[in-house]
């Protein structure tokens, strides 16, 4: 195993991870008193809540998520987007930006359209509904779109950002992270390619230590070469 | 779902990349992607051969018996193809009898080595009208990640090279290896808008228009075509993507050759 | 046919001081290899080379269930797909499932029911497919237990991994892990699977003859090998996600959208300056 941080080993579904006190988070179940994984991840203890961060895994919508969708089927007051998740997620009209007459919604999105929206509400039999009321929300044009593994996704954003950040800053490109894995990117073709690039290395190592210094140094490096490999 | 709809910014964004002579992996528009081969894999087959193209993955077995020879080519030993899409391979495969698609693939794959005449199958014949070798070539794709047509080509060549005939079971004489005599390399080039890219990866097969399939023998020759999907081509692309298809297919062949 | 016959009766297929044609010891397992994540497109993916065997397994899901008239408003459906290629066999197979397969499918497919948390996902179904590339007997136990690698490779919740084995009768003596020969020369063949952690057997199979005794020993034999399976499962799937957790939280969870939902993640202050 690579790194000098304290090694965490991974748990895989059935391990124990925690006695009688402890309460069962995300990724655990309970059984017979004891606590035990139903993911494979790295185990977490905090206030006496034990979890799994999962290490692989769909994306399950929650309430609130920002995710990149894509149109893949129209109604009359609807549209429904494949949002990488088990379950289609439909964005009624009267959620969108626009006044959507009935049977009209074909003007504003079309199949094949990419937007990032919110998660509006997941209920109990995980009926997902998509909102663009808020802020960020827009219809994506240009650029390029990529996906990662959800689990993936807090290693691309960074503490707070950071990583993200740093990715926008020395390639000068704008750049979204959907909950879902998704990505878009927008400047001109040399910036892109350059965060993708990054995004890439990020997904494939995301063990590894010192990563913020690896994608700066790949950036700085990829960027002085007259044509992106 | 979004598996078969690719968005209208991708499709932008690939078809202004193929306007400069670039692609989203960064390779040429003429430049397959990297090949990598296993001979052997499987050792309850005669032959086989395992063949990543990118990240396609083909397994292709040889099984070998002694049959009858079709009523029309009595002297000669059968070949048959066929291609299963297994589901693990990509979410839109699924279970059941072969999709046009698979069948389009074996026959396609079928032709390049038949009419290459790859093996010899009259040296197959072991006694003329009555009892002839019959040989199986079954495709097995693992992973689909772009471009069957030559993936499941260069993996059935590959397993065909290494074959050797369990002539010692039959009672026939000692095991003997196929008469191989021609090498057929398989190139596909895919067309988006007027872009034209060899080795399509998945992405790019997914946005084309059309595709055009050109085998080739080692003399340059040209063995089987196919072109598919609904677009066209003007007479002028067809040259150019057989020429291409010839020099791709000189770069190629070595691999697929036994070491 | 009367050559087999003629060559069972006189072959010995384990001998006075224990050992078998192979080498092996009446409770020894042939040589496994195992490795997670092989496949790019599945979500999970196994690898396994079992004695002679070479199995495949992928997992898609959980993913929307089609047709929409199959889908179970309360959980996953849970569904297995074994097949064995043409080449796989020395008699080559036709392409497509034979009445064996669909019955393997089946049972394993119930195997997976009773571990997975489907119950999570409604209206879905977890897709585990298993493809046989090369057979030498006890293909199924293969099978079985690398999908449970795949199915945690694939991030679906479970109760525990599966882990499958099975034994036998060969010339009146209990023994592990029969091979191809000792399957077809033998007096009985028995797989099993169980989930290690509590001894439940979620799939039993028998057929040939044995004693109760007998049988008996047998499954102590497989539920023994099952523990040490589970070490490969386990072991397949660290080598596959090696980390350091000091890693995963130096670049934890996000502040990106305005409303923060709950059961999420912990965040970086929560754990103070030094991490872990």
């Amino acid at each position: 195993m690579q790194g000098s941080g304290s090694l965490r080993p991974i748990v895989i579904p059935g391990e124990a991870v925690g006695g009688p006190g402890l309460k069962p988070g995300p990724g655990t179940y309970s059984e017979g008193g004891q606590l035990f994984a139903a993911q494979l991840g790295i185990r977490n203890e905090h206030d006496g809540l034990v979890s799994v961060i999962p290490l692989s895994g769909r994306y399950l919508p929650q309430r609130g998520d920002a995710v990149i969708g894509e149109v893949v089927d129209i109604g009359p007051s609807h549209w429904l987007l494949d949002i990488n998740s088990p379950y289609p997620a439909p964005l009624h009209g009267t959620e969108s930006p626009w006044r959507v007459e009935f049977g009209d919604t074909a003007r504003y999105l079309k199949v094949g359209d990419v937007i990032m929206c919110h998660v509006l509400s997941v209920d109990e039999i995980k009926r997902v509904q998509l909102t663009m009321q808020e802020r960020e929300a827009r219809k994506l044009n240009g650029g390029i779109l990529m996906e990662v593994s959800p689990t993936k996704v807090p290693r691309v954003i960074g503490k707070q950002g950071s990583m993200v950040s740093l990715i926008k800053d020395l390639t000068r490109c704008q750049i979204y992270v959907g909950q879902n894995g998704r990505i878009w990117l927008d400047g001109d073709d040399r910036s892109t390619a350059l965060a993708a690039m990054a995004i890439r290395l990020i997904e494939e190592r995301a063990q590894a230590v010192g990563l913020t210094e690896a994608v700066r140094e790949l950036i700085e490096r990829a960027a002085k070469e007259p044509r992106p490999s | 779902m979004s598996e078969e709809i690719v968005s209208e910014l991708m499709r932008a964004h690939v078809y202004r990349l193929a306007s400069t002579g670039q692609r989203l992996d960064g390779r040429a528009l003429d430049e397959p992607r990297k090949v990598s081969l296993e001979r052997a894999f499987v050792k309850t087959a005669e032959g086989s051969a395992r063949v990543k193209l990118g990240n396609t993955d083909v397994l292709v077995g040889i099984k070998m018996s002694v049959g009858e020879p079709y009523p029309d080519t009595p002297n000669t030993g059968v070949l048959s193809t066929s291609v299963e899409l297994i589901p693990m391979a990509s979410p839109t495969f699924e279970a059941g009898p072969p999709r046009p698609e698979a069948i389009e693939l074996a026959r396609v794959v079928d032709r390049g080595i038949r009419e290459s005449k790859m093996v010899n199958m009259e040296k197959l014949c072991i006694t003329p009208k009555e009892k002839v070798w019959i040989l199986f070539i079954d495709i097995h794709v693992l992973d689909y990640d772009g471009n069957l047509f030559d993936a499941c080509s260069y993996a059935a060549v590959a397993a065909l090279a290494s074959t050797v005939a369990p002539a010692k079971n039959q009672g026939l004489g000692d095991d003997f290896p196929l008469p191989v005599e021609h090498w057929p390399v398989s190139v596909t080039t895919a067309k988006i808008k007027d872009r034209l890219l060899v080795d399509p990866s998945l992405d790019e097969e997914r946005m084309a228009d059309a595709r055009l399939t050109v085998t080739t023998d080692e003399n340059g020759d040209i063995r089987a075509m196919q072109k598919g999907l609904s677009g066209t081509f003007s007479y002028d692309e067809v040259k150019g993507i057989i020429e291409t298809a010839q020099r791709v297919g000189r770069r190629i062949r070595p691999l697929l050759q036994s070491s | 046919m009367e050559d087999i016959e003629h060559f069972a009766k006189q072959m010995k297929l384990i001998d006075a001081d224990g050992r078998r044609l192979d080498g092996r010891k009446f409770n020894e397992l042939r040589p496994i290899r195992l490795e997670a994540g092989v496949l790019r497109r599945a979500d999970g993916s196994a690898y396994m080379e079992w004695g002679g065997n070479k199995v495949l397994a992928a997992v898609y899901g959980p993913r929307e269930a089609h047709p929409r008239h199959l889908q179970d408003p309360a959980r996953a459906l849970v569904q297995c797909r074994y097949n064995m290629a043409p080449f796989s066999v020395s008699d080559r197979k036709r392409p497509g499932p034979d009445r064996r397969s669909v019955e393997i499918s089946k049972v394993i497919s119930e195997a997976f029911s009773s571990v997975v948390f489907a119950e999570q996902f409604p209206r879905t179904s977890v897709d585990i497919f298993i493809e046989v590339l090369q057979a030498d007997a006890g293909t199924r136990c293969a099978g079985l237990t690398a999908a449970s690698v795949a199915l945690a490779d694939a991030g679906v919740p479970m109760r525990d991994l599966v882990a499958s084995c099975a034994s036998g009768k060969i010339d009146g003596v209990v023994c592990l892990d029969l091979n191809k020969d000792e399957d077809n020369f033998g007096d009985a063949d028995c797989p099993t699977a169980v989930v290690p952690r509590t001894g439940e057997i979620v799939l039993l199979q028998m057929d040939g003859h044995l004693t109760s005794d007998e049988f008996e020993k047998a499954m102590d034999l497989s539920i023994d090998a099952a523990r040490r399976i589970y070490d490969l499962q386990r072991d397949a799937l660290r080598r596959r996600y090696s980390v350091t957790l000091e890693d995963i939280l130096k670049e934890s969870p996000p502040v990106q959208s305005p409303m923060q939902p709950e059961g999420r993640l912990p965040s970086e202050d929560d754990f103070g300056p030094e991490g872990i």
